[in-house]
């Protein structure tokens, strides 16, 4: 098998192995074919089987510990489900083979699952896998999951990738990711780019790649070539090589090439990522997503847990600043305890962020309370801003809020995109702004983030994106205060230099993704930044758009970019 | 038959980490248990797949039954983790 697929690079790097294919779709098993005869040992297969599942995602969940483990835990005990396992034994009895009776068995929950809908619908996921891993043993495939770590790292290929997949994955095992679906913002890139592994999405026909297949995934641009030649392949290589070292040479704090500081954050989910942050030179923390302290829990987590969450943060950077998300939940990230007031058929433009807090006033209160308190005892800056906030009046309220809790410093994410066109009026009550672009282009582009057909509209290069966050930013500096960039887009190293040169103050990215942009602002002066910024915006499309800036950043190529 | 009624105050509902440790006490027993909502045909409490395709959410009452030894001790626990906040 060769020839060439082009999917959608979303994290940079060369990655070579052979295709290990995850296929997930499986035809059900035949309903007109019965068992031999034996009904009591066809049971007893298909029990088996379905003990050997359980068995296998318990220790799993157990290695993956985590939200990653706890959803492992959860499958163990559908697959150990009694009344399952009487329903398969009953389908057996009835002449059915073990295969389809665990299919038809399975079944069963799952149409009252997805008839319920919300929490149980979401769910549904979880039973398939649990299904077709017993499906895979009982016919005698191999389960549908990625090798443990062997001699050669591989290319993991599949249709898409849940966490529950990534869990257990280690960078020494993945050579690179490439997925049929997805876009730059799914849960595969995110992934991806926090492990520092080469990422290729939306790669029509890859699923259909033959195992074993030499693969090489150019995370870059995209391009997936199958059984390359050695020199192709060396090439790649040596260019992945020469750009790690161009990027190794540039350290210190973020700044252009005529000494403008751009400050340089991490994105985080907790402490658990402090130590990727300070490994790749992070100045501070410019995005600390608090909902997951939150999410998977049946009640808030109390004023103390909290405190001592936020006080770990801080401490990793004395002196530095660390800003500060207030839960944002909502939308795909719903809580037990903060549910919408009502059905919801299109929760990304429903009661989410700022708009729940309104709600439950004493949640915000709390976090507010214990983010104040940890900053007492710290000498990081705390700067604390609110999700989702579309006008100057919820910016008013929210940093009342702060006020009241005697915290010093309260801004906003523009990530809708009203905000952006009256950023004049928010930044009359905001101390500072922090673009998240990846909301702000689907609210945009009316695209949503979780669809891979719409992967193009989420192109952060697109000129109307580039417009937003240029009014956003001339909206702050009206009024002296600073606009940063937290979105995926601060991560692009070619990216970064526009946004800069669009007037972002810092910029935000998850760790593994600073060295690139740290190399590529100090290759170029705040004027190339700007004159990159001001053809990209010239510019009719998102191709155009980098093209025009990259003809004013002649640093770039030094770097492999 | 021994039995609880029990309204359920989980904002969650019996749903995601109240089921699992519903399910799981229940499946540690060697007797029968039945869980059900109010006036609703019971389900094995021992079966995750069960209990969820009830639907309990915050507020409801639910009505556990066992018989047999220790079933009032094993009532107690039951109703507690299902009312637990």
């Amino acid at each position: 098998m060769s020839g060439t697929l082009q999917g959608i690079g979303v994290s940079p790097g060369a990655g070579f192995g052979p295709a290990h294919v995850m296929s997930r779709a499986v035809p059900p098993p035949p309903a007109d074919v019965p068992h031999g005869g034996d009904a009591g040992a066809e049971r007893d297969r298909a029990l088996l089987a379905l003990e050997r599942v359980a068995a296998d995602l318990q220790e799993r969940g157990e290695r993956a510990g985590g939200e990653g483990g706890k959803i492992l835990q959860a499958q163990a005990l559908m697959a150990r489900d009694p009344g399952l396992s009487d329903g398969v034994a009953e389908l057996v009895r009835a002449g059915k083979s073990a295969a389809r009776a665990v299919y038809e068995g399975f079944g069963r929950y799952r149409s009252m699952l997805a008839e319920a809908g919300g929490y149980l619908g979401a769910r549904v996921a979880d039973l398939d896998d649990v299904r077709d891993r017993a499906l895979a043993v009982l016919e005698g495939r191999p389960v549908a999951d990625a090798p443990p770590a062997g001699a050669e790292p591989y290319v993991l290929v599949a249709r898409d990738l849940a966490p529950a997949d990534t869990a257990l994955l280690s960078p020494d095992q993945v050579a690179a990711f490439v997925t049929e679906e997805g876009g730059p913002t799914s849960h595969t890139s995110i992934i991806a780019r926090a492990m520092g592994v080469p990422a290729v999405v939306a790669c029509p026909g890859a699923t259909a790649v033959a195992p074993g297949t030499p693969v090489l995934a150019d995370g870059s641009s995209g391009l997936v070539r199958l059984a390359p030649s050695g020199e192709e392949v060396s090439a790649a290589r040596g260019a992945a090589a020469a750009r790690r070292a161009a990027l190794a040479a540039v350290t210190g704090p973020g700044a252009t090439a005529d000494g403008h500081a751009v400050p340089l954050l991490a994105n985080i989910g907790g402490p658990q990522d402090l130590a990727d942050a300070l490994e790749h030179g992070a100045e501070g923390v410019g995005l600390y997503r608090t909902e997951f302290l939150f999410l998977g829990r049946a009640e808030a987590p109390s004023a103390e847990e909290q405190e001592a969450a936020y006080l770990e943060v801080l401490e990793a950077f004395p002196g530095g600043q660390v800003v500060v998300r207030t839960l944002d939940a909502g939308a795909d990230k719903p809580l037990a305890f903060l549910p919408p007031p009502g059905e919801e058929p299109n929760p990304a433009l429903g009661e989410r962020g700022i708009r729940l807090l309104r709600l439950h006033p004493e949640v915000m209160e709390t976090q507010l309370a214990a983010l104040a308190r940890a900053a007492s005892r710290s000498t990081a800056v705390l700067r604390v801003m609110a999700p989702m906030v579309a006008t100057a009046e919820e910016a008013a309220l929210f940093a009342a809020a702060c006020r009241e809790a005697g915290l010093a410093s309260a801004g906003v994410m523009i990530e809708v995109p009203s905000a952006a066109l009256r950023a004049a009026d928010l930044a009359a009550e905001a101390d500072f702004f922090s673009v998240g672009t990846n909301d702000l282009a689907q609210y945009a582009f009316a695209a949503d983030r979780q669809v891979a057909a719409l992967a193009a509209l989420h192109d952060a290069w697109q000129p109307a994106l580039l417009d937003l966050v240029a009014l956003a930013a001339a909206g702050a500096a009206g009024r002296d205060r600073p606009c940063g960039v937290c979105g995926e887009a601060a991560g692009d190293p070619v990216l970064a230099c526009v946004l800069v040169g669009l007037g972002a103050a810092s910029l935000s990215m998850s760790a593994p993704a600073l060295p690139a942009v740290r190399a590529a602002l100090a290759r170029h002066s705040r004027e190339q930044c700007r004159l990159a910024a001001r053809a990209a915006r010239a510019a009719a499309s998102p191709a155009q758009a980098r093209d025009a800036a990259r003809a004013h950043l002649p640093g770039l190529s030094g770097l492999g970019l | 038959m021994p039995e609880r009624h029990v309204i359920v105050k989980a904002e969650v509902g019996l749903h995601a980490r109240p089921a699992a440790t519903f399910v799981q006490t229940a499946a540690k027993a060697a007797l029968d248990i039945t869980v059900a909502k109010a006036g609703g045909k019971p389900v094995n409490a021992k079966s995750i797949l069960g209990v969820l395709s009830l639907d309990v959410r915050q507020g409801d009452t639910v009505v556990i039954r066992a018989e047999g030894e220790g079933a009032e001790e094993l009532l107690d626990r039951l109703a507690e983790i299902a009312s637990a906040p």
